[in-house]
């Protein structure tokens, strides 16, 4: 009977593994719905900016802000978003995947590369990549873009000092709860989208003076695109976690159920050997 | 009836107002500023104080505290762009010195891992030859 007692505790410990897989399914779930929420309350925002920004760079063709100017690529910025945690399915591996198929493009041209990293999964991969300037994880679920500043300051800065060319944005994007895509975006220059219908547009006050107003705009648009990005990347997490942890609880169940089977074998087995030594043994005695 | 225009406050961690309003004064960085409806259009950055909306029909002020940030207006449109936190030069600098000094620490534990892949390889080596120096000492016996 040691079989039958074997698979019992086995079915036992995938029980309770499946036990905390739901669990973990379920706490997803819920903090999806409160990180899908975030990301949407960050949208009006970088709307409204880019709006803003728009309207200024309309009425001031003659001023070229050093964020909107393109300039010859010999050394890009790059901002990795990752996540801080595991146990979300492949959604790290395949931007990682997407974030080195990029920069072994640019390798392959001579561009040299300066990385960002957000979320300690992208340190922990990408710290022997390249040349890691600027870094910050655990931001936890609520992230807070002053945890940020700090961060994008240094790529910016490096832009205005001409150490980068360029300022990539490698993030995923949150399709919907079942599919998340790695995404490669430019973030400087900015890529204005030049919308036609903004034909009776007006010249502003400004307060200091137009430079400085741009400037700070720009500074803050370009913070904003990467918190937004933080915002989706933790509303991808979740959702992927979730998806990840449905089909841990799932095979967890084909598992037990397959055990229950073997091990209702190894039971009636025994039975039936038990009834038929005691058989034996009567037609002995009688 | 009087004019009215349209107030948006936004952070960019959510959106914090929107209305109408009658009239509003924003604490610009070089003086509050008083709105009314069909004011021209203006930007001016914004030093940490309080939005405050006179919203139509009603005589009350409803005041909102922003930290900084820029406002746009428009003839009908008022758009604060609100800051979350306080922001000053010094202050950005330091929390930019701190992200270089995380991605020095990331940098510094590279070379523990480094340092713990060659010696793996080394390792990996001086077995491998020991095993083939077994070998030929067996091979000569």
């Amino acid at each position: 009977m040691a079989g039958a007692k074997e698979i019992r505790t086995q079915i036992k410990s995938i029980g309770n593994t499946q036990k905390i897989t739901k669990a973990m399914e379920m706490v997803a779930a819920s903090k999806m719905r409160r990180a899908k929420e975030r990301m949407e309350a960050t949208k009006p925002y970088a709307h409204k900016m880019k709006n803003v920004i728009g309207h200024l760079a309309m009425a001031h063709p003659e001023y070229k802000h050093p964020f909107l100017e393109e300039r010859d690529a010999k050394r890009v910025g790059v901002i990795i978003i990752s996540t801080d945690r595991g146990l979300c399915g492949g959604l790290n591996i395949n931007l990682f995947k997407a974030a080195i198929n990029a920069l072994s493009e640019w390798e392959e041209h001579g561009v040299e590369i300066d990385l960002c990293l957000i979320g300690s999964k992208a340190e922990a991969f990408f710290k022997r990549m390249g040349n890691v300037v600027a870094a910050i994880n655990h931001l936890g679920d609520t992230p807070h873009i002053e945890d940020l500043i700090g961060t994008v300051k240094v790529m910016l800065d490096a832009y205005y000092d001409g150490r980068i060319d360029s300022l990539y944005l490698v993030e995923n994007e949150f399709i919907n709860s079942m599919t998340q895509k790695p995404k490669v975006t430019k973030l400087i220059p900015v890529v204005s989208t030049e919308e036609k219908e903004l034909e009776h547009y007006w010249d502003y006050l400004y307060e200091p003076d137009s430079k400085e107003v741009l400037d700070a705009l720009l500074m803050r648009y370009i913070e904003s695109l990467v918190y937004q990005g933080v915002v989706e990347n933790i509303a991808c997490e979740q959702s992927a976690r979730m998806v990840a942890m449905k089909a841990a609880s799932d095979n967890a169940g084909d598992l037990i159920d397959e055990l229950k089977l073997v091990y209702n074998k190894a039971r009636q087995a025994a039975i039936t050997q038990e009834i038929s030594e005691i058989v034996s043994g009567a037609a002995a005695v009688g | 009836m009087a004019m009215t225009m349209h107030i948006d406050i936004v952070s960019a961690e959510g959106e914090i107002y929107s209305g109408t309003a009658e009239e509003a004064f924003i604490p610009a960085e070089m003086g509050e500023i008083g709105v009314l409806p069909r004011h021209t259009p203006l930007i001016a950055r914004l030093k940490p104080g309080e939005v405050r909306v006179k919203k139509e029909g009603s005589d009350d002020l409803e005041s909102i505290f922003v930290s900084g940030g820029m406002v746009e207006i428009q003839p009908h449109v008022v758009t604060v762009l609100a800051d979350t936190g306080i922001r000053a030069a010094d202050i950005d600098e330091a929390k930019a010195l701190e992200a270089k000094e995380r991605a020095e620490e990331a940098l510094k534990n590279q070379e523990d891992s480094i340092d713990y892949a060659r010696a793996k390889a080394e390792l990996i080596e001086a077995t491998a030859q020991l095993a083939l120096l077994k070998k030929m000492r067996k091979n000569l016996r």
